[in-house]
């Protein structure tokens, strides 16, 4: 009987190498497709009982940091509430909520999870269940005065560290305190929205300042060239007139900048042509998602914006003449006219703007500084010189006075786009940077559907008080 | 060196792993190491040598690995228990404790096993008693629309079938040594298939009979294949034929076939089975959520596992995320926490069980011992392929336990005794002539 029973063990062979068979298909071959499988809340469970790390502000402030939640888990909460909502974001795992913001962009380094090669040994050991801190460019204080001076009023202040990029204050009104996320989600008014990097808005006269650097760069234009500001005259086919409708007549373009001409302008933009005001525009990240460390979802490209997809200057829908002066159909963010004043703010240079700074591990070493980047040369170093000089005659006895700091020179630029002419509804803009000679400081500032608001008048004042507060706690390049 | 020495050294590994699993879970829990994992291996070693000389004493010749290997699956068992559970844990231990006097108990009153052939009848009719208990009205107990349990007075749970399994073994091993040859000599030939007398061939039909009425009453199908397949085991060997086995095997499968497809739970555990994902079969109670966990944890487990301890089995809530992990998903709790690695473990420890109750199957003297050793061990290999292959979705899912490792007194016990049976057989055979 002893045959029959070999048989029978090699049976029980075959059967147990099917076992093991199965065992290795789910522990191994298919173990990724499992963990992603939407039924499967493993993933989530284990990311609830890490410790996700702290994010800080730049004088260490606490923006977000992990409590005790029930079990071994750990839960969100945002000390300053309100204050740097959309660009900071949220995380709320338990609830099923997606993560948003630095805290999505930055999720792996908070969760502590690392992909490199170095980790496998940290794999071996077990699970690490306590994740990296996240240390901010951002300035809590100035951040404060901007979201003061917007006093509740929709729209944005983005300030940036031209030499490096640094996001330093990135304010989005209507805001709301994290805790009230889901009354805010019902909101009309679109609180989650951050109108830093998601909102189109028409940049008025604000983009007059591509156009200077696109005239004068291109070297067809110097800051005495002469151009046509009288009052109306006809681009397209239709009647563009100078506000108030007062006739400059010819202009050198210094003057056009500090009264913002329509007409010279117009004439500039046309002269220059769609392929060149294509090109500046696309230096200065126009036509493209910003390069800033946050999610990709909650970032808009700026442009010409013809039925919801932006196009280059050279679609035959753009009007170029208007384009050039910051009307027909362009569609910016605060994020990108703030990118505007810091390339020239930086000798033409433009830095990625970055939230963060630096990854800092539990024991408070730095593993990993996030470091600055160039993103384009935008213009020589003569031009931006040239553009500084017209920027700080705009403060100085232009549109944007309101701006002006004592014993600090600003260069900047205003604009106010008419929203509602019928109601006197308008976007007032303003655009600047300082110490003008060697800034440290760019800023842009909007406000959203201003009752017969001017940039020089609504937006100007708060720039000059987030600059204030900015060029105090300068940081240092 | 002697055989019951070389049992007696690899005890110690056992003990080993029992201290290093539960300092490995104590680590895990509190984050500090305790000495605690060493006074419980030297009390486990120490129940493990009293095991031994009580196995020294009754049958010094039997094979001196089966003992060491159990010992290995139970100090995994309890160690996993301990960390699922610690009062389990603690309940196990106790359980561990009675299963040790069953051994002796057997092995002291069954010096001579083939005493039971004489009881044949009964312990076969006691044994199909034992199956149906669960059936009968006030004291049996559904599981997921399987009745294998029992309620004892004080709320305990008896799984007779753990224990039928041992009868109907010996009930087989006893019937089929008379009849073998009369099943293969008596019977005619045609087509090169030897056909028995209905006579013979009577008794026989009627244990397929009884496995089907088991998948309809049970409503088992893990249970059923794992009785079937013990009978079909020992007829093959018992009349060296292919072809009765291989006939059962067609049968089994027409009759399983139809209670797949008519009887409801069956029915609904195949489904599960076959889509183990489908989003309305894994929210339904009793659908696929069972199995769907079971995999999940064996993916997070990988290569070499999260570690003991260290895997998923509640919410944050206190609610379950792994149902029934100290009974039927052991085994996926098993890889979670050790990997592949750890599970391909284990599965050798049970083969290498397997190896040696063959083993002494083939030298058994006599064709009592041989049939009862083949069915014994048969049907315990058939138990671990029904449950892992149920938890790796390569059968369907049903609640049998895993021997030796599994929660449970009556499986410990039942076991125990099946591993004294084993030793005995092997004690005989290998005694100097």
């Amino acid at each position: 009987m002893n045959k029959p029973i070999g048989r029978l063990f090699g049976l029980v062979v075959i059967l147990f190498a099917i076992l093991v068979g199965f065992t290795s298909r789910w522990t191994v071959f298919e173990a990724k497709s499992l963990r992603d499988n939407p039924l499967n809340r493993r993933v989530l469970l284990e990311e609830l009982e890490i410790d996700r790390g702290t994010i800080f502000a730049h004088d260490g402030t606490v923006l977000a940091k992990s409590v005790k939640g029930p079990g071994k888990t750990w839960k969100r909460q945002y000390p300053q509430g309100p204050l740097f909502v959309q660009s900071v974001g949220w995380s709320f795992p338990a609830q099923g909520i997606p993560d948003t913001g630095t805290e999505l962009f930055r999720r792996d380094a908070l969760l502590g999870r690392s992909d490199s090669l170095s980790s496998a040994w940290v794999r071996i050991q077990g699970h690490q269940k306590v994740g990296n801190d996240v240390k901010t460019w951002f300035d809590q204080e100035a951040q404060r005065v901007a979201l003061r001076d917007l006093a509740g009023r929709a729209g944005s202040v983005v300030a940036l560290d031209p030499r490096t990029g640094a996001v330093r204050v990135m304010a989005s009104v209507p805001d709301f305190n994290p805790t009230d996320l889901n009354t805010a989600r019902k909101d009309p008014t679109s609180p989650l929205l951050n109108r830093a990097t998601q909102a189109g808005y028409p940049p008025g006269s604000t983009f007059k300042v591509v156009t200077a650097v696109a005239a004068i760069d291109s070297g067809k234009y110097t800051a005495a060239s002469t151009v046509d500001g009288k009052s109306p005259q006809t681009f397209s086919g239709v009647p563009l007139n100078n506000d108030d409708k007062v006739d400059y007549g010819p202009v050198d373009l210094t003057t056009a900048l500090t009264f913002s001409i329509n007409t010279a302008w117009a004439n500039v933009a046309s002269d220059l042509g769609r392929d060149t005001m294509g090109r500046y525009m696309r230096r200065f990240g126009f036509d493209a998602k910003p390069q800033l460390d946050y999610p990709d979802s909650q970032m808009v490209s700026s442009g010409a914006r013809v039925k919801g997809s932006i196009v280059p200057p050279t679609d035959p829908n753009v009007d170029i003449a208007r384009l050039g002066i910051g009307q027909d159909k362009l569609s910016v963010t605060p994020l990108q006219m703030a990118e505007v004043a810091a390339a020239v703010a930086n000798r033409g240079v433009l830095m990625k703007p970055r939230i963060g700074d630096r990854i800092i591990d539990p024991d408070g070493r730095t593993i990993k500084r996030i470091g600055s980047e160039q993103q384009s040369r935008v213009m020589k170093p003569s031009t931006a010189s040239i553009v500084t000089e017209m920027m700080k005659a705009v403060v100085k006895e232009g549109t944007g006075t309101a701006a002006a700091l004592n014993g600090i020179e600003v260069a900047g630029k205003t604009g106010t786009a008419q929203i509602d002419p019928l109601q006197n509804i308008t976007q007032p803009w303003f655009i600047a940077f300082a110490p003008a000679d060697h800034p440290t400081i760019a800023i842009a500032v909007t406000v959203e559907r201003s009752l017969g608001g001017f940039g020089g008048t609504v937006a100007a004042p708060i720039a000059r008080d987030v600059l204030e507060v900015l060029l105090r706690n300068s940081v240092g390049g | 060196m002697s055989s019951r020495n070389r049992e007696l050294l690899a005890l110690l590994p056992a003990s080993l792993l029992l201290a290093g699993g539960f300092a490995a879970v104590f680590i895990q829990n509190s984050e500090k190491l305790s000495t605690l994992s060493l006074s419980y291996a030297a009390i486990y070693l120490g129940l493990c040598l009293a095991g031994h000389v009580v196995v020294r004493i009754t049958v010094p010749n039997a094979d001196p690995y089966m003992f060491p290997v159990v010992a290995v699956l139970c100090s995994i068992g309890l160690v996993v228990i301990y960390r699922i559970d610690v009062d389990l844990a603690r309940a196990q231990a106790q359980w561990f404790v009675v299963a040790l006097i069953f051994f002796a108990a057997t092995l002291v009153f069954l010096r001579d096993y083939r005493k039971l052939e004489r009881y044949r009848y009964t312990i076969a009719a006691v044994s199909l008693g034992l199956l149906l208990l669960p059936r009968v009205p006030g004291i049996g107990q559904q599981a997921n629309g399987a009745f294998l349990g029992v309620r004892l007075p004080g709320g305990m749970v008896f799984q007779p079938t753990e224990f039928a399994k041992i009868g109907i073994v010996i009930f087989l091993a006893s019937y089929l040594r008379d009849t073998r040859q009369l099943l293969v000599q008596g019977g005619r030939t045609i087509a090169g298939i030897t056909i028995p007398r209905i006579k013979h061939l009577g008794p026989l039909l009627l244990i397929w009979g009884a496995a089907m009425l088991m998948l309809i009453f049970i409503r088992d199908l893990g249970s059923s294949l794992m009785f079937f397949g013990g009978f079909l085991a020992v007829l093959y060997v018992a009349t060296g034929k292919v072809s009765f086995p291989f006939v059962g095997l067609l049968l089994f499968a027409i009759g399983a076939w139809f209670l797949g497809t008519h009887v409801g739970h069956v029915h609904d555990r195949v489904d599960a089975w076959l889509n183990p994902f489908d989003p309305v079969l894994y929210n339904r109670p009793g659908g696929s959520y069972q199995l769907a966990q079971s995999v999940f944890a064996q993916a997070d487990g990988g290569l070499l596992g999260k570690g003991l301890g260290a895997s998923i089995l509640g919410l944050p809530g206190g609610g379950t995320l792994v149902p029934a992990p100290q009974t039927d998903l052991i085994y996926s709790v098993i890889t979670d926490e050790l990997g592949l690695t750890g599970a391909c473990g284990v599965l050798l420890c049970y083969l290498l069980f397997v190896a040696r109750g063959f083993k002494a199957a083939t030298v058994a003297r006599d064709s009592f011992s041989t049939l009862l050793a083949v069915g014994l061990t048969a049907v315990f290999a058939l138990q671990v392929f029904v449950i892992v292959g149920g938890v790796t979705r390569v059968i369907p899912l049903t609640g049998v336990t895993l021997p030796f490792i599994s929660y449970g007194g009556s499986s410990l016990v039942a076991n125990f005794v099946l591993l004294a049976l084993l030793l005995l057989v092997s004690d005989r055979a290998r005694r100097p002539a």
